[in-house]
């Protein structure tokens, strides 16, 4: 009953829209005038939670207005009675204090009436919290895992098992300088999406490599803490085919508005011709980690590499930022023996910022390790690093 | 405040000599010397911490980058919290405390006279720590202020200096504490039970044993951190056997009392202001400190309803939401008792009160969005966006900060002998509301549409309501100049004020002569 329909809640956020820009008009620059409403995404002015595409989405969404028409009863009752005791028993008014006070009764009453109220509240929110949690007999099982600055994924069973996918922002820096203007998804942009089947439960299985992130998409209703060392899971079942659009929603570093996560939910059919492309594709692009590679395609695949995983903490100067994040222009680990580098790329450095990079391939390790050997004024002995290098290592 | 030593002719304290100049600061052991050298801190912080929120605000103005590096933006966010919670709010309520407890209860000075001054002076290498790690290596933490495990291990030396100052901090606020029950329970005129001691007094009694409970907890959580830092330990480790989450129950079961730390004595304020200017007592007296205690007690078993999101059993889920939702009778209990008080005074509108009113009115909104939060199922989807942001600025300045300043108005004439500019304290309460509501309420509306905080960037669907928060907040802090010229228009002269004040003042300060004499009490009053 309290819920709007679609249509007339975009009627109202139109005219409110409207409204706000007339009188703010001049405040704002001509770009952000221009900007439409992002497709899965946030909408331009909007002032609710929105039903989105799952029931639970849909749920929250009604509790919502459920507890914003209780609060505001509540609200206009209590300051009803303050504004007209403030109106009428003003001293300028020739008021004359009572001298009423403790009522026991009356106490009782305003005791019991809230407690009452509260436990109304809670009676839905208990069936919601329950079905929240209940991720028992999903079709599809995928692990999604945070990384400082982007999302990796995983499908675990169902049609696309055995897919991996790394989510990386695409908005380029010359958007977030303003030096070209920005798109209509400025920062909810990746290069591989999420692609999950419409219809069908899917468990989500967090967890992170490094520091805490959390994996959120409003329209799923869905957001869940991805803890280092721990598994935790969620789950939504989208009913509507569409892109949508979510945001990491606990700090983790200095880019932590730049790993936005895309779903893209599909019919059953397209779920499953993208899972044998996807496969097919997986195995062409399979690298050979025992051939023996050449310096220039280990540097040019490991510029592609540094660029996605790198270049946020140590620069695509190579400088890094002095006093948080070292250079490896100069630096003695990358210019001394390929070991000491080999070590550092796949375990970490603990107590730093430098995380495990062992999710990527032994191809690409080495690719990188081989590029930052030889790029910026590096010229190191030891100036290339084979990916068998890193499968040894690895053991 | 030097007003304070300006006694009336032929008054002299007979006690002992106190030394002048600044020895008169630095080895200060009397409780109003003390309380304003708080409560000058704690100004020096608010601004400080208000320079960092309008940078801030100047970044998210637009969507992209413009100011600041999102590195930076993280340390403005995180310093911004530690300043205001542990800089501003906490040491002004101190203030408040050195000032007001003694002549509320008819002492002559606290109880531990050096140790009080001990516990002021720990404050300002506290705040050099944090403010100067911003120009270490690294700079200053950026972990957020609530200091999240694993994020926190990865900072530089600007988390350690954060570490020490929290330390320091904590320490100060225990001896304090220590030094108000005891004032509180052993310096008390005679007749003056506890069931008749003054509002304020109780809410601060009750928030000194919350601040004794809660402050180790929180020094041993970022103590585990700073070994997990340099001495190879794995509290928060997974790798090693620890958990990251358990950091979060360790902070939050300090965090969440903390936040009841922040707003009790200013429940005590209000409650001492409104029935001042309605002309009637209090409506129900009792259940207020009964309401208090209950607030007090809950606030112990709620600290898991920060963490929803990290994946809690449901049976923990239900547990915390339960509990979290009956907050909201006690606090209930506070308002209507507020708004029975008025009912049918004699209702006149000086700055205290208009501060106080102002308290009642946006504290009650942050309340029922916290009742919001509250509902688990819910709060999946507000949990870390703007939404929050919202709700606690409306419970920590319109709460905490409105009171404050309704407690500056309403006791400056006590502390100065002055009666403040009415205008200009008019003026400083109606830009300061307003000016709070644009920054804050569409925030609200940021994080129903999903804007996660703590983002140096956002998407251009966001810009609008976060132009509109950034405006506010400019208006909100050149507003606070006028509070400070007001005050200080105030030290230096005015009208004079009577020892009574107010009209309807009641309570042994107001027996005092304004500005009250370095001792409060020589000898103690008898309270019928």
């Amino acid at each position: 009953m309290l819920i709007l329909g679609e249509t007339m809640q975009r009627q109202r956020n139109n005219f409110f829209q409207q409204c706000f820009l007339a009188l703010t008009g001049a405040l704002m620059s001509g770009a952000a005038l221009a900007v439409d409403d992002m497709p899965g995404g946030p909408n331009v002015l909007q002032t609710n939670l929105r039903p989105g595409v799952t029931r639970i989405a849909a749920d929250q969404y009604w509790i919502h207005n459920f507890l914003l028409v209780v609060c505001l009863v509540i609200f206009i009752a209590v300051f009803a009675v303050m504004f007209y005791s403030i109106w009428a028993h003003r001293k300028s008014r020739g008021a004359k204090p009572a001298d009423f006070h403790e009522s026991t009764a009356v106490e009782i009453a305003w005791t019991i009436i809230p407690f009452l109220i509260v436990i109304g509240l809670a009676i839905p929110a208990t069936r919601m919290v329950i079905e929240q949690k209940d991720t028992s007999q999903a079709d599809l099982t995928i692990k999604a895992v945070g990384y400082q600055w982007k999302w990796g994924y995983e499908y675990l069973r169902g049609d696309a098992a055995g897919v991996t996918l790394l989510s990386t922002l695409t908005t380029p820096l010359s958007q977030m300088d303003g030096s070209e203007p920005m798109s209509e998804t400025y920062l909810m942009e990746v290069d591989q999406p999420l692609v999950v089947p419409v219809n069908q439960k899917i468990r989500m299985v967090v967890t992170a490599s490094d520091v805490i992130h959390a994996w959120m998409v409003p329209a799923f209703g869905v957001k869940q803490d991805a803890i280092p060392g721990f598994v935790r899971d969620t789950w939504f079942r989208a009913e509507k085919v569409g892109t949508y659009r979510g945001n990491c929603a606990e700090l983790c570093g200095k880019n932590h508005s730049q790993m936005p996560i895309v779903v893209e939910v599909k019919s059953q059919e397209d779920f499953v011709k993208w899972a044998a492309a996807k496969k097919q594709e997986m195995m062409a692009q399979a690298d050979d980690a025992t051939k023996e590679w050449s310096l220039a395609d280990l540097s040019e695949r490991g510029h592609k590499v540094f660029t996605a995983n790198c270049a946020a903490c140590h620069q695509a100067t190579g400088k890094g930022v002095p006093g948080a994040f070292p250079a490896l222009d100069g630096s003695k680990v990358v210019l001394g023996k390929s070991d000491d580098q080999i070590a550092l790329l796949l375990k970490g450095k603990q107590g730093t910022a430098m995380a495990s990079f062992k999710q990527l391939s032994d191809v690409e390790l080495a690719a990188v390790a081989t590029y930052t050997r030889n790029a910026w004024s590096n010229k190191a002995e030891d100036n290339i690093v084979q990916p068998k290098e890193f499968t040894e290592a690895r053991k | 405040m030097s007003a304070v030593l300006d006694h009336p002719a032929g008054h002299h304290d007979h006690a002992h000599d106190h030394p002048h100049g600044w020895r008169r600061w630095v080895y200060a052991t009397n409780h109003k010397d003390i309380g304003t050298l708080y409560l000058w801190f704690s100004f020096i912080m608010l601004l400080s911490g208000g320079v960092l929120a309008l940078t801030i605000r100047a970044e998210l103005m637009r969507p992209g980058l413009q100011y600041v590096q999102p590195e930076f933006f993280n340390q403005l966010t995180t310093m911004h919290g530690l300043i205001m919670v542990f800089g501003a709010i906490m040491p002004a309520f101190v203030g408040f405390a050195n000032w007001q407890i003694p002549m509320m209860i008819g002492a002559s000075d606290m109880a531990f006279a050096r140790m009080n001054n001990f516990s002021f002076w720990l404050m300002p290498p506290a705040a050099l720590l944090l403010v100067g790690s911003f120009f270490v290596p690294g700079g200053a933490t950026a972990a957020g202020w609530t200091l999240y495990a694993p994020l926190s291990v990865q900072m530089g030396v600007g988390m350690d200096m954060t570490i020490f100052a929290v330390h320091i901090l904590g320490a100060s606020s225990i001896m304090g504490s220590i030094n108000i029950i005891t004032t509180i329970l052993n310096m008390r005129a005679p007749g003056m039970t506890l069931m008749k001691m003054p509002m304020f007094v109780w809410t601060w009694l009750i928030t000194a044993y919350l601040l004794i409970a809660v402050m180790p907890v929180l020094a041993g959580a970022i103590t585990m951190v700073l070994t997990d830092r340099h001495f190879g330990t794995s509290f928060f480790n997974a790798a090693g056997g620890g958990d990251p989450v358990m950091y979060q129950h360790i902070f939050w079961f300090f965090g969440h009392p903390e936040v009841y730390i922040m707003i009790l004595p200013a429940f005590g304020i209000v409650s001492e202001i409104i029935p001042t200017f309605a002309r009637k007592q209090l409506f129900g007296y009792s259940s207020m400190v009964y309401a208090t205690s209950s607030i007090a007690i809950l606030s112990f078993i709620v600290w898991a309803h920060h963490m929803f999101t990290t994946g809690m059993p449901v049976t923990g889920q239900l547990f915390f939401m339960y509990a979290t939702m009956l907050i909201a009778v006690p606090t209930g209990v506070k308002i209507f008792n507020w708004v029975a008080t008025m009912w049918r005074g004699s209702m006149t509108f000086e700055t205290p009160m208009l501060f106080a009113i102002g308290f009642i009115f946006v504290f009650t909104m942050g309340g029922l969005t916290g009742i919001i939060l509250s509902v688990a199922p819910l709060d999946i989807q507000l949990h870390d966006t703007y939404y929050v942001v919202a709700h606690f600025h409306y419970v920590l300045v319109a709460g905490s900060l409105f009171a404050l300043f309704a407690g500056t108005y309403f006791w400056i004439p006590k502390w100065t002998g002055h009666m403040y500019d009415e205008s200009l304290g008019k003026f400083h309460f109606w830009a300061s509301l307003i000016t709070f509501n644009i920054t804050f309420f569409p925030m609200h509306f940021l994080g129903l549409a999903g804007m996660p905080r703590r983002y140096a960037d956002y998407p251009m669907q966001f810009a609008d309501f976060n132009m509109v928060a950034s405006i506010g907040a400019f208006g909100f802090g050149l507003s606070q100049l006028i509070f400070l010229y007001t005050v200080l228009k105030c030290i230096r002269g005015g009208r004079k004020a009577t020892p009574q004040v107010w009209e309807n003042a009641q309570g042994l300060e107001w027996t005092l002569p304004s500005p009250a004499p370095f001792h409060s009490f020589e000898t103690p009053p008898t309270v019928k």
